[in-house]
């Protein structure tokens, strides 16, 4: 934990409410999000019991299984449950925009909205990724038959649950680790698990501090697990019995009737508290004002969405089992390469997180001192525009000189250290070190700077080392070339009976 | 013969068998074709002459007629091995592969058969070429008979398979005690596939060619004595090393004499007789730069060089003074060791190197202060017991060994025993941090010295 962030928790204990860890929005909030709650049976690996799903608070769709044992009935509810969310997708491939065309490139199309999924929790994702892997290999024709829309349902589950891996997509999210994000509760990480206590924190009811709306979110009662796992005394009080009267033996119509509904208002029961919580912090996300870069991250899941959709339509085989030698190290590399870019942009649009590396000497904030807006570098064949600026800090500094620097209040315009010193003349206790910098691009291409591109003495200004330029692609090898060290070339996947008779878990 | 020269010859020529046995190797794969094995691993506890043995392969491969690519982890260990290679085999061409805005260093400019270049076509004629992994991987076409890969396991596997293809048969060299290589992304997706891209190098080359022999060096010429069986129970449990000197070979004195002593002096005192201080703080729970900790790092390099302290060593029997140079402190954290720098003040730049366990590997000095990764914590996580870091940071000196920490360490390791989940597929991995840190406490505490 960082120290803002523990200095975030303390506050929010003796203020007895959440406090805010970023000024804007990290993550793209759709305007019609589909929320899916889900519970899986206990004591099964992944059998799914009850998902409430929809785009709306007000038109919820509760799917239950009656006897989550039965394989027959796991198909038909993830027919049902195709229905939903393929049914949704498609809503979102209706329209197309234009992408104007980068360097040499032509125009693109792709939709011009992409499907996000929100999930209560963390193990959302689980449920999502396990019920995508159940499903995706299966055939709507020849031996144990499925309904065609499984094998598709279980492919999109499969790409919402990969996309959540990549750090700054939005495809499907929590809404624990979305609030987290921007809140600090004053409980601990694993208290924050839980989506009933941390709202609590965030938002609690009338006439309740946080901490004691928290500790109130306890009670499996008024706040039933948010899935997937369920509660174990629900499950022996309540779930057994109805399973159990679900299932009996020669029962009529009418009978079986009237206990599959006594199950569904029992299970709706359990996911209805968490069904308003998730669209409660989806409401509270959405009030945030979104951080500068969200909406590119999110077109970036557009291309994602619109790629993988016409994979699909092309007849694409579902995702493998597992990645390849080749293919892990490529997504090594890409997660990687997200992961710092997601950073950087998270810094750049936020002050508070760029506070984080000001503490940890990754950044720093100072004034202005001193400039030479109109320095020329001639030096090289050609006379360049680099003017030097130096910027007075108190912050802690562990940057070296020929580091390259970013202010996030002139993105387009990098910095190069030229040297670090200590201020001899200081009037304050503590240490001030004055940082000369040479900057280079985003003035123009004259040799004067545009008005306003090169700081002016007193402004003041934040300089970092992360940087979001463009990091090129590692070069792996093909596949076909898998070297000896990494077991050589793996064999080519070929659909076989045993995807369809595999079992569920 | 005395003693200490029985055991020099004997270790000597335990060391020579073990580096042998390697050359063998080497010469009986070469021209080989086929299923034969395609490499030889070589583990290294520290200190074992490791680049030695890189030297002397590169230059017998280079002797046969057989070209090859060295491959190293940093620009540092590049330089260093272009400069030992040009050293011992003098007419032999050296390639030194580069980035864009290499420099040369000054002890790679200095040899007139080294040719630095940046594309590995205007190298052509060179039977040997140096270059960092992330070098070699830009390196899209030809294939060189034999590779020598340095730092083995401080190498990412995805790197290995980016250069995999530019050689046929290799000789991975590391030492598997020390760091795992780590990734900013925290993901189970590969956990337990054999080539799981967040696993080191060798470790995926042996899951993946099992039949691959491994080869150990079995004498550390670093370590004293006194350091050695401590480290290589704690971190090398099942295949040990020895010290390749004796007690009388290696021994500190001082040139000054102290007036009023005080438990600073004490630790110096008991690390210069013994090997080893653990210089023990009070007990309790503070932030990651714990001031005191960090002030009593400092006070201990200063004092250590105020008292004017002479090492004397199989290398220079007469006595060599230490200087600030020579002395490293090491820490968990990069906040840390910017703390310690900052309290050194004029100390750090007059040479004192202050780092990161992770910036130390593969470095030696003659006398280091260790700060305890648990010292001061409320609970012991994966990365403080990672058993990496403290074989690092305990196994970096020639002579003594310092550690700085807060009375509690036992306590807080029986409060958390690991509870890292295990993996179907993954191998168990040796040593556990957790017991590595208990057998280096159960050591050090012979060597307590109280703060106060």
């Amino acid at each position: 934990m960082s120290t803002l962030t523990a200095l975030a928790r303390a506050q929010a204990v003796s203020r007895g409410i959440a406090q805010p860890v970023s000024t804007v929005r990290h993550v793209h909030i759709s305007d019609r999000p589909l929320v899916l709650v889900a519970l899986a049976l206990a004591g099964e690996a992944n059998a799914p019991l009850a998902v409430m799903v929809g785009d709306d608070l007000r038109s919820a769709r509760l799917l239950v299984v009656s006897q989550p044992r039965n394989r027959d009935q796991r198909f038909a509810f993830a027919a049902r449950l195709a229905e939903v969310v393929v049914g949704y997708v498609d809503d979102c491939r209706s329209t197309v925009e234009n992408v104007p065309p980068g360097a040499g490139a032509e125009i693109r199309e792709r939709f011009a909205t992409a499907p996000q999924i929100i999930v209560p929790n963390s193990a959302g994702f689980g449920f999502v990724r396990l019920l995508g892997r159940s499903t995706r290999f299966r055939r709507p024709s020849g031996e144990y038959a499925v309904d065609p829309a499984v094998p598709v349902l279980g492919r999109w589950l499969t790409f919402f649950a990969e996309r959540a891996e990549i750090p700054g997509s939005c495809l499907l999210l929590a809404a624990t680790q979305a609030l987290a994000l921007h809140w600090a509760s004053g409980q601990s990480n694993v208290e924050d698990l839980n989506l009933a206590a941390l709202m609590g924190w965030i938002d609690p009811p009338p006439g309740m501090t946080g901490p004691e709306a928290a500790a109130a979110a306890e009670d499996p009662l008024t706040w039933p697990p948010a899935g997937p796992a369920t509660d174990p005394t629900f499950d022996n009080e309540v779930l057994a019995p109805l399973i159990t009267a679900c299932g009996r033996p020669g029962m009529s119509t009418r009978p079986r009737h009237t206990a599959v509904s006594a199950l569904e208002n029992a299970l709706a029961g359990q996911l209805a508290p968490t069904w308003r919580l998730v669209w409660r912090a989806v409401e509270l996300l959405r009030a945030l004002p979104p951080g500068a870069r969200v909406a590119a991250r999110w077109e970036s899941d557009k291309d994602a969405f619109t790629g993988y959709s016409d994979y699909l339509r092309d007849g694409g085989t579902p995702q493998p089992r597992r990645d390849s030698a080749v293919a892990a190290a490529r997504r090594l590399n890409w997660l990687e390469r997200s992961q710092a870019s997601y950073a950087a942009q998270r810094a750049l649009d936020d002050p508070l997180v760029l506070a984080e590396y000001r503490l940890t000497g990754e950044a720093f904030g100072g004034e202005v001192t001193a400039a030479e807006p109109d320095r020329v570098d001639a030096s090289g064949k050609r006379r360049k525009l680099r003017p030097l600026v130096t910027v007075v800090t108190g912050d802690v500094l562990r940057i070296e000189p020929g580091t390259v620097l970013v202010s996030p209040s002139r993105p387009a315009q990098s910095a190069r250290v030229v040297s670090v010193s200590a201020v001899p003349d200081t009037r304050a206790a503590d240490a001030r070190a004055a940082v000369v910098l040479e900057l280079s691009g985003g003035m123009g291409r004259a040799l004067t700077a545009v008005p306003g591109s090169v700081p002016q003495v007193g402004e003041r200004l934040c300089y970092t080392t992360l940087t979001d330029s463009y990091q090129p692609r590692g070069s792996f090898p093909d596949r076909d070339d898998t070297p000896w060290t990494h077991g050589g070339p793996p064999p080519v996947y070929v659909p076989t009976n045993e995807d369809v008779t595999e079992e569920w878990s | 013969m005395t003693a200490a020269n029985m055991l020099r010859a004997r270790v000597t020529e335990l060391a020579d068998a073990a580096v042998a046995d390697v050359l063998t190797d080497l010469a009986s794969m070469t021209g080989l074709a086929g299923d034969h094995p395609r490499g030889v691993v070589v583990d290294s506890p520290p200190g074992a002459g490791k680049s030695m043995l890189v030297v002397r392969a590169a230059a017998d491969l280079a002797a046969a007629g057989e070209p090859l690519m060295v491959v190293a982890q940093t620009n540092g260990q590049v330089d260093d091995l272009v400069d030992r290679l040009a050293l011992a085999a003098p007419d032999l061409a050296i390639g030194r592969l580069s980035a864009q805005d290499y420099l040369p260093a000054p002890a790679v400019a200095r040899h007139v058969a080294v040719r630095v270049a940046r594309q590995v076509g205007d190298l052509a004629g060179c039977p040997v070429v140096v270059g960092t992994a992330a070098k070699w991987a830009t390196v899209g076409e030809g294939q060189w008979p034999w590779a020598i890969v340095d730092e083995a396991y401080q190498m990412r596997s995805d790197m290995l398979l980016r250069i995999a293809s530019r050689f046929r048969r290799g000789l991975f060299v590391g030492d598997p005690g020390q760091l795992d290589p780590f990734s900013t992304v925290e993901i189970d997706r590969w956990t337990g596939l054999t080539w799981d891209p967040m696993q080191s190098a060798v470790a995926v080359l042996l899951r993946n060619n099992p039949d691959l022999p491994v080869r150990r060096l079995p004498v550390s010429w670093r370590l004293p004595s006194s350091a050695a069986p401590v480290v290589a129970e704690a971190f090398y449990p099942f295949t040990g090393f020895v010290a390749g000197t004796v007690a009388e070979q290696r021994w500190m004195e001082f040139s000054t004499r102290v007036l009023r002593t005080g438990p600073v002096d004490e630790a110096i005192d008991m690390a210069a007789a013994s090997g080893w201080a653990l210089y023990e703080l009070p007990a309790r729970h503070t932030v990651r730069t714990d001031g005191e900790a960090v002030a009593a790092c400092a006070k201990l390099a200063e004092r250590v060089l105020q008292r004017g302290v002479v090492g004397h060593c199989e290398r220079t029997p007469a006595g060599q003074p230490l200087t600030a140079g020579r002395i490293a402190i090491g820490t968990a954290h990069r906040d840390q060791a910017q703390a310690i720098r900052a309290q050194l003040g004029p100390l750090s730049a007059a040479g004192v190197t202050v780092d990161t366990a992770n910036r130390l590997q593969g470095r030696e000095y003659d006398l280091t202060i260790v700060l305890h990764p648990l010292s001061g914590r409320r609970d012991a996580t994966a990365f403080h017991l990672e058993a990496g870091r403290l074989c690092v940071l305990t196994s970096r000196h020639r002579h003594a060994c310092i550690v700085v920490a807060r009375v509690g360490i036992p306590e807080l390791l029986d409060a958390h025993p690991s509870t890292e989940p295990v993996h179907i597929n993954v191998p168990a991995k040796f040593p556990d941090g957790w017991e590595a840190n208990q057998a280096v406490m159960a050591s050090l505490v012979k060597h307590r010295v109280r703060a106060s």
